[in-house]
Order: C-alpha cells, then structure tokens, then sequence
C-alpha cells in the first residue's frame, strides 16, 4: 500500500432528515462534519457521524461490499450505494456532500425506505421460475451461455437505486418499474422457464408495463451492479413484438419509425404520430388536431409528404440487405 | 472550424426555426458546414427497439461520409447526439462487430475506420471555439435574465459513450452557456430528467406531467425561460405546455422554451425573426422584450 500523504481528510455532510415521530412529520435539513481517513467511502463517513456526533441518524448498511444491497441513498441527487462510493470521487475538493433517503419510495426514518414499492414490483412479474418438467433426477440444468446471458440481470442485488431515480415513478407509481422489468427478462430469457409468451403477454399488455418506459436511462446510470434495467427493457419489447403481441401504441410507434426511415430515409413525423394514435382511433385522432391547428398557425407544421433523404433508394436497399439476412 | 452537419429530422421537420438559429449563428461565428444530405435518420433509439444492428448500420453510413470528407460531424439534437454517440461507442470497442456493419455499407463503396467525432453545437461552441471567443460576438449581456437548463437524457447518458470523462466540460455544458451569455441559472432537479416525448403518444397522462412539472417548477423557480439542446424535448415542453399545464397545474402556459442558437442569436443582437422566436407555441414575447430592452455594448 503506497503511503497516503494525508492522515484524514474532512468530509462535510448536509442529511435530509425525517423522523415520523417528531417535528409534525415535517423532513429537515442537519449539517454534520467529520474527520475520517482518506480512502474512506461515503458509508464510512455516514458511520462516523452515527457513532461519533448523533446517534439518532438512522440509516441501513450491512456488508460494506456492495453485495447486500441496504444502502442506496442519493448522494448530490443520484441514488447510490454509499458503501461503493468513496468520498474523493463524488467531492474531490471537499465539497458538501447532500445526502437523501431513496425515491419513489416511502421513507420510514432519516435515509430509510421501506422496501414494500420495490418487492411489491418484483412480485408482480412472478419472480421464479416456472418450468414445464419435472426432472426424474437431479437439478433443473441448462447450458453454460444460456446462463451467461442472464448474468447481467442476476447481478441484481435488489438495492432500489433504479427505482428510486426512474423518472415514470416519479410521475406514475403504477409503472411497474426498471427492477421488476429486468427480474421478468431473467425469466423470460431463460430455457427452462415455461411460461415465456405469457410472461410477454401479459408485461406488454398490463397497464404499467413494459411500454411505459421512456427511455431516459436514469436506471442504467446509476444501477451499481452493470444491470442495465432499461436495456433489459428494450430486449422485452423485441421479444414481446416477435412473439406477436402488436396490440400497443408503443408497437405501432416503433414499427412506424422503422417503416418511415425505411421509405424516406428519414422521419415522417406526421405520419409517425397518426401511426401511433391508430388509424381507426377517432379520439386519439382527435387529439392530433389541436396541436396540428397550433403548429400550421406557427408555420411549423411538418410537412404532410415527408421530404426524402437524397439517398433514400440506397438506404432502402441497405435495409432489404440486413432484413435479407437475418432471415 | 469545418463541419459535417447533420441537423437531425426535427430542425428539417416540426421545429424548422432551429435550423434557421443554428444557421444564424453558425455564420456569425464563421463556422463552415457542408450538409450531409444523403445520410438517414439515426433511429432515435426507438428504431433500435425493433433492430438495433440496421439502426447502427444507418449511423455508421453517416460516420463514414463524413470520415471520406475528413470532417467532425456537426449535431444539434441531443437524441443524435446520444444514438450516434452509442453507435460510435459500439463499433469503436468492437472490430468484428465493425467489420460485420462494413459489409452491409460495400455495396455504396463506404467503410468506416472508426475516426469520427459527433459533437453537438452546444458542446462544439465550448471545447472548439470556446466560450471566451464566442462572447466576443454578444452586442448585449441578457443580465438578470432566468434561464432553467434542460438538457435531455441522450446529452446526459450514458456517460462513457458521450465521452464525459475525456471531456468534463460536457457535464455542465448547458449552465456554462447560460453564464457566458450573462444569464442566471434556474437549477432545479428535473433537468436532466425526461421531457416525456418517447411516451407522448404511448402513456400521454405521464408524458403530460412530465412536461407540467418541469416547465411549471422552473417557472416557479422564476425562470423566464428554459434551454434545450434537444428540439424533442423543445416539441413536448413547448408544444405540449398548454395542454399539460391546464391538464396536470391547472395554469396557463406561460414558459418559453427556447433552443440553443436562440439563446446566442440573442445576446448577438439578432432580431426575433431570423431567429424564428415567433413560431413558438409558448409565446416568446415577454422574454424576448425583456432581452431587447437590455443595453447594447459599445
């Protein structure tokens, strides 16, 4: 070990405080500062100022290694796990570190969240596997690369981070949420399970399923395991369209952005929302015409025949060369 | 600087005064652009969820067009930005994925070595010109105007394809032009949040409160406007306000919300016209009064 040139080094904390039992329910800001080594995690840091300086603080830590998963907080805002944290790298100058509970979650005390949110989401996608056979003998086995393709999604440690910085949660607690989507995608990509198309099924057409998500790759951010939830999402839908579920709007928006690149090599946005409301949806249709009247009355309607890219045979050819190919 | 340009599908579609601003100011700064014309559409990620190899497969067309001209090529989406960015990131660490997306582009006599950069005008006005040169094009400093930062998620993440490490200016890009143009920062936490455009037309309830808390906690907050890098975070915040702010607040929609080159076409003393300030669905007025009634330097 190379010798550290500073014995400690201070760390300024501002903690999000919240004691049900006190203060009329209300949430506070407390200050705190300490004084610890160097290396030192954000964990520690916490550690210290609940031995060392208020002993009220309440938080939940474990194993200190990252494998436990009990202590997702935000730290400037991002849910993190402190424990994998270090100090110098999130206030390399010393700057105040602002600490708070989770999000999109209830908050029982100080930096503690109940767990209910997040395995009430895991339970909804049946978070076990459904085999259709009963080995004579012996365990269930699959193939070494039929696992390894899981491996991303069984890193899960189930901490919460994801859910606590999706931002359809924040606006929308039925959507079931970044976990429970890369749980059900551990299942449905697995051999062994039986009930795949169900699984698809039922995640494509359930309310706050897997269409819901937008894209915003807050979960794979700051997902300390590698995860990736949303990518695991986007694998879904593939899934979900190949297995022949084209009953969602979010089907018909991305089979229309294919299918608009493909003929003009590039977006017909008129199209792109009229494929999305449906044709026969006169409501939705309906919808379209506010916007549209506001849009001419700026001059800035996009235009009903799309402009093409200059190449757009070649792109169609190039489309018809990777579709010639994967079939 | 020599750039080609890629305006993306919205500033030729449904936000053309974006087009007109970036143009606008490119001139101004003396920046050259040859406009890549024939290159498709990058997917936007949404036709990546259909087909991720055709969506890398249009973007690296593009990379190698504008590799054979020798030129960085030029931006002014976040969603380029960040679907280009994540087609680079993946071809570049993987070779034989490269050469697999080469084969399909032989047929046009293209192939791609891997050389180019993306850069979005944000991120181009601040490491390539730099923003000590640019405010010696401002005629006026917007003093004591509010501006809320909105960057959109495909500038934000994921960070080691939009190469924050190597350039750490990125992550601040948006306040750090705010500054330079006299402005305040009206920080809030939704800014590099989602707009809720991928979900306009799938889940409209959430896309609609999405659009209402953000462009309504900024005003709240005393923004006079918002800045975006992203014309699809400008087509849901500003096209969609009045209906979500009436829908989700119950308020009217009273926040502009502008795109970058606007932003410095103002503090360059342009007129609301050439900078298409007047066909925005939120309107401009107020702000862009208040900006004109500021001195202009001598």
């Amino acid at each position: 070990m190379p010798e550290t040139t500073q014995a400690t080094i201070n760390v300024k904390l501002k903690v999000k405080r919240f004691d049900p039992a006190d203060a009329g329910g209300k949430t506070w800001w407390q200050e705190y500062e300490v004084d610890i080594h160097p290396d030192s995690t954000v964990l520690d840091s916490l550690i210290e100022v609940r031995e060392q300086e208020d002993g009220t603080l309440a938080m939940r830590c474990a194993c200190r290694a990252s494998i436990c998963g009990s202590c997702g907080m935000k730290v400037n805002g991002s849910a993190k796990l402190v424990c994998k944290t270090r100090v110098v790298d999130v206030a390399p100058n010393g700057e105040q570190l602002i600490i708070e509970p989770m999000g999109n979650q209830h908050v029982v005390k100080d930096l503690v969240v109940s767990l209910d949110t997040f395995f009430n989401q895991i339970n909804r996608v049946t978070p076990y596997l459904q085999p259709s056979f009963v080995p004579e003998q012996g365990e269930y086995t699959a193939s070494n690369e039929s696992m390894e393709n899981l491996l991303t999604s069984m890193n899960c440690i189930m901490c919460g981070c994801c859910v606590s910085d999706c931002t359809v949660l924040e606006v929308d607690s039925n959507f079931i949420g970044p976990a429970a989507l890369a749980k059900a995608w551990r299942f449905t990509e697995d051999p062994r399970d039986s009930k795949r198309d169900e699984r698809l099924k039922a995640l494509n057409d359930e309310d706050g399923g897997m269409w819901d998500c937008t894209r915003c790759m807050k979960c794979v951010d700051v997902c300390p395991k590698g995860v990736a939830p949303m990518d695991r999402i986007m694998e879904l839908r593939e899934a979900a369209i190949e297995a022949g579920n084209t009953n969602t709007s979010g089907y018909h928006h991305t089979e229309s952005f294919y299918n608009s690149v493909k003929k003009n090599g590039r977006l017909d946005e008129t199209r792109l929302a009229l494929d999305s409301a449906g044709w026969t949806n006169i409501p939705r249709l309906l919808d379209l015409v506010p916007i549209g009247i506001a849009a001419m009355r700026k001059g800035k309607l996009p235009p009903v025949i799309p402009h093409k890219a200059e190449d757009h045979k070649k792109i169609k050819n190039l489309y018809e060369s990777v579709e010639g190919e994967s079939k | 600087m020599k750039y080609a340009f890629y305006p993306g599908c919205v500033a030729r579609g449904g936000a053309p005064e974006l087009y007109d601003s970036a143009l606008a100011v490119m001139e101004r700064l003396g920046i050259e652009h040859v406009e890549l014309t024939k290159a498709a559409c990058t997917g936007a990620g949404v036709l990546q969820e259909k087909n991720l190899k055709m969506g890398d497969i249009l973007n690296v067309r593009t990379f190698a067009m504008a590799e054979q001209m020798g030129l960085p090529i030029m931006v002014l989406c976040s969603t380029c930005q960040g679907v280009m960015s994540q087609a680079n990131h993946r071809v570049k660490r993987d070779p034989e994925y490269l050469a697999e997306v080469n084969k399909h582009l032989a047929a046009e006599g293209l192939e791609y070595k891997g050389t180019t950069s993306i850069k979005h005008l944000l991120w181009a006005l601040i490491e390539d010109i730099g923003l000590e040169k640019l405010k010696d094009t401002f005629t006026r400093e917007l003093t004591g105007m509010n501006m809320a930062p909105f960057y959109g998620c495909y500038m934000v993440r994921p960070t080691d394809a939009l190469e924050f490490k190597e350039n750490p200016t990125r992550e601040t890009s948006l306040e750090d032009l705010i500054e330079a143009v006299g402005g305040n920062v009206t920080d809030f936490a939704g800014k590099s949040a989602c707009c809720g455009f991928p979900i306009l037309f799938i889940n409209q309830a959430n896309s609609m409160k999405m659009v209402a808390n953000h462009t309504g906690t900024a005003k709240d907050l005393g923004a006079d406007a918002m800045v975006t890098p992203c014309p699809l975070c400008h087509l849901n915040l500003d096209g969609y306000q009045p209906k979500a702010r009436k829908q989700v607040r119950g308020d009217k929609a009273d926040l502009p919300v502008i795109h970058v080159p606007q932003l410095i076409g103002l503090a360059m003393g342009m007129s609301e016209k050439a900078l298409g300030l007047q066909k925005h669905i939120v309107s401009t007025k107020k702000m862009v009064r208040k900006a004109e009634a500021l001195p202009v330097k001598v």
